[in-house]
């Protein structure tokens, strides 16, 4: 239902471009760090150009001094993502039309993280949460013991696929009202992590785990305004997946197991 | 917050459900058989009842309210969370004091 009217969304979006097509767009970029201030391009308009695609004609062509950070342009390694026209988007896989209004884009870097320069934020504080959040997977098994089985059709396995196939593109955080207002939140991107570890029944980590995600700053701080799945380029709900790590933590919390 | 202040501000509010509720139809009983303060002190005095009532209520709101007021704060405010926790735990230990005042002040004899 929410994809068949985001879809029908992005259709009429697309059909005013179409309606307002013109041979340029008008395009704010994000130039400095912290500070800074917007400068304006003028770049031509193209048949299903991607966001990345402009950024990108401006540094080839009009000024190779932007900075802005990508790599596979297919939607699999989550490095382009800035904000674009105020909503933080996947630029390699946001076409031009359904998001340009009246011909402009502004382009920013994620919020809710510091700029290093221009259009690229600075991701640390963002992976640093994912550690916090002891996001690694801790084995329970060596390479000498047999592989375990796990039923895809498990309710633990049903849980984890659900939720595993974040691209740590860092959308979700930057959309994140939580993370703008309390800077120790963990944020969607890392509980959303936590969430799939919990469920995987080969990971030995999760005393620790719960233990981090029930502390302050964690799951609980999450008020479920649900911006990160609205947002989320893979489609994943991760305040779903905090809503679980809220049940879990409170029932461990009340059997004193953590 | 952490999940023990989650645990305690889900708890109060699941209380709070029934008082609500009850205290909403007592307030819509007394003022539609309009009665004077003479009639529900009358009631209210030495009743273990309604003292439990609204004791309890006072001590789930004074939780309640002291928990998201810290919350507010974290968020909102520039106050480190120690300070918030202070400034909410005074809060709310002021709403139990004048709560408990005001049941003490219906059903003391």
């Amino acid at each position: 239902m929410r994809a068949g009217s985001g879809q029908s969304k992005q259709q009429e979006a697309t059909k005013e471009s179409m309606s307002d097509r013109r041979s340029e767009l008008t395009v704010s970029l994000w130039r400095g760090a912290q500070q800074g201030r917007y400068e304006t391009y003028k770049v031509p308009w193209r048949e299903n150009q991607t966001v990345l695609d402009v950024v990108t004609f401006v540094q080839r062509h009009l000024d190779p001094t932007l900075s802005y950070r990508f790599s596979c342009r297919v939607g699999m390694c989550g490095s382009c993502a800035m904000t674009v026209n105020g909503t933080p988007r996947w630029t390699c896989r946001t076409h031009v039309a359904s998001v340009a209004k009246g011909g402009r884009l502004e382009i920013a870097p994620l919020a809710n993280l510091p700029v290093i320069k221009d259009l690229a934020a600075d991701m640390r504080p963002f992976f640093d949460k994912w550690q916090r959040a002891k996001g690694a997977f801790v084995p329970s098994q060596t390479r000498n013991d047999e592989i375990e089985r796990i039923r895809p059709d498990s309710a633990a396995r049903i849980a984890a696929d659900a939720a595993i196939e974040c691209i740590n593109c860092g959308i979700c955080y930057a959309a994140c009202d939580t993370v703008r207002w309390n800077s120790d939140y963990l944020g969607p991107a890392a509980l959303n992590r936590a969430w799939t570890l919990v469920n995987d029944v080969r990971d030995a980590g999760n005393a620790e785990r719960l233990q981090a995600v029930a502390a302050s700053g964690g799951c609980h701080a999450c008020h479920s305004h649900q911006s990160c799945q609205e947002l989320c380029p893979q489609r994943l709900n991760p305040t779903a997946s905090i809503a679980g790590l809220k049940r879990r933590t409170m029932w461990a919390y009340l059997k004193g197991e953590i | 917050m952490n999940v023990g202040l989650y645990v305690w501000q889900r708890a109060t509010a699941a209380l709070m459900v029934p008082l609500v509720l009850v205290h909403v139809v007592v307030i819509f009983y007394a003022t539609r058989k309009g009665m004077t303060a003479a009639d529900i002190l009358a009631r209210t005095r030495g009743s273990i009842a309604w003292a439990s009532f609204y004791g309890a209520f006072v001590v789930a709101v004074a939780i309640h309210a002291g928990i998201g007021v810290r919350n507010v704060l974290t968020e909102w405010s520039p106050l480190k969370e120690r300070s918030a926790s202070i400034f909410a735990s005074a809060f709310g230990l002021l709403l139990l004091l004048l709560g408990v005042r005001a049941v003490a002040a219906v059903v003391l004899p």
